[in-house]
């Protein structure tokens, strides 16, 4: 992957990598919606340049390939509405520990900001896909 | 993004040394560690800096440690690092309460301790810690090491001693005695930047230290003056009152400040009694 290496990784992924599941909101750290998982750690793509994403993981949307329980539960329950902050909600949930309580859920989606849903349908999907066992 | 990122130039050194001669030979240039505070300035196009240094992956200055009672934070220590430090939680937890509202996760693991020291925010939240904790700034430079309290380190709104060609190294914390207390107020327990945030310790010296209420993070010597000498709280306040300089801006009001710090003050004291 060749880009300048303080283009955003968000726009890395988005125009060199065509992977536009990445969403841009704020474009200042506060909502979450750029989320991406750097080396299996949640982090805002629009404040990481591609030299440091370099070397490392990095795991997007598309990467769970429709396939995560947290993919499902968020269809089930309604914790998608207009869909933009889905893909960071989504990856922010994927590092949240198993068995983790309410709190802790809230704690961990806490940079993810949604303007439609009101959370509950969130945190419902996410305690839904967290307590079921799966792979 | 606002910045045209072609234009901008990233220097990658390997160690610490190569980056203390980069910036001596080849700056002036904006060190990087976590970015979450220069890409917000580069996204709305409000930082003109076109050269920078990447020191994030320098892992020397990531350790914490506590060598001969000094606990020793690299300055690359990210907020997440600083949450789950053992040595943290036992020497210096209202540190780790201060990293715990930073930002949300997402922050807290790429933001770093140096990194909020560097930028310099009157607003940000560690600063008050170690203003009580009395840290010392281990500054780096190709010439020299040198130490400079944390409390002569700001020398106005967001201008310090830092040199150009120097770097924030490492934050030692001394020994602190006595009970810690830390409170942050802002618009909600998340991603917001604080109104008024207040870090105190208790003991025969006590040493209250305040962000969002001045130029830069400040320590309340009249304050902690009429403490030690046994003031009533009620006097206590109003000593603070007189000694904060808070601004009316798009976060809060002067007034509503002056009457939370004071308030904090109180709820510091009372809940560090007995």
């Amino acid at each position: 992957m060749q880009a300048p290496p303080m283009k955003r990784l968000l726009d890395v992924l988005r125009e060199e990598c065509g992977l536009t599941g990445t969403k841009e909101g704020c474009g200042e750290g506060e909502c979450g919606a750029c989320t991406v998982l750097l080396d299996g750690m949640p982090v805002n793509s629009c404040l990481i340049p591609f030299a440091q994403a370099q070397g490392s993981v990095v795991t997007t949307i598309e990467g769970l390939e429709g396939r995560h329980p947290l993919q499902d539960a968020f269809v089930v329950e309604g914790g998608a509405q207009c869909g933009i902050c889905t893909p960071g909600m989504i990856l922010a949930a994927a590092a949240i520990p198993r068995g983790a309580t309410l709190d802790e859920i809230r704690l961990g989606l806490a940079g993810n900001i949604c303007r439609c849903t009101g959370y509950t349908s969130i945190y419902r999907a996410i305690e839904k896909a967290r307590s079921r066992r799966h792979r | 993004m606002r910045t045209a990122v072609s234009r901008l130039e990233l220097l990658q050194p390997r160690s610490v040394r190569e980056a203390l001669r980069m910036l001596r030979d080849e700056g002036p240039l904006v060190p990087l560690a976590g970015c979450t505070d220069v890409y917000v300035g580069l996204n709305f196009g409000t930082l003109s800096a076109k050269r920078f240094i990447d020191l994030w992956p320098l892992d020397e200055m990531r350790a914490i440690r506590s060598t001969g009672g000094v606990l020793s934070i690299g300055a690359l220590a990210t907020y997440t690092e600083l949450i789950r430090s053992p040595l943290v939680a036992r020497r210096l937890p209202i540190l780790a309460a201060a990293a715990r509202e930073i930002g949300g996760v997402q922050i807290q693991n790429r933001g770093t301790l140096g990194g909020n020291v560097a930028n310099g925010s009157p607003a940000g939240d560690s600063l008050p810690v170690l203003a009580v904790a009395e840290a010392m700034l281990v500054l780096s430079s190709a010439a020299e090491t040198r130490r400079v309290p944390f409390n002569s380190f700001f020398s106005g709104y967001r201008k310090s001693v830092l040199r150009l060609d120097e770097i924030i190294a490492a934050i030692e914390v001394p020994r602190v005695d006595g009970r810690q207390w830390f409170r942050k107020v802002g618009t909600r327990a998340a991603q917001a930047i604080s109104k008024v945030v207040l870090a105190g310790i208790r003991s025969d010296r006590p040493r209250i230290a305040l962000g969002s209420v001045a130029p830069t993070v400040i320590r309340l010597p009249k304050t902690e003056g009429a403490l030690a000498s046994g003031a009533p709280i009620e006097e206590a306040r109003r000593v603070l009152e007189g000694e904060i300089r808070p601004i009316d801006d798009l976060r809060s009001t002067a007034e509503y400040r002056r009457r939370v710090s004071a308030n904090l003050l109180e709820r510091f004291w009372r809940d560090t009694a007995g």
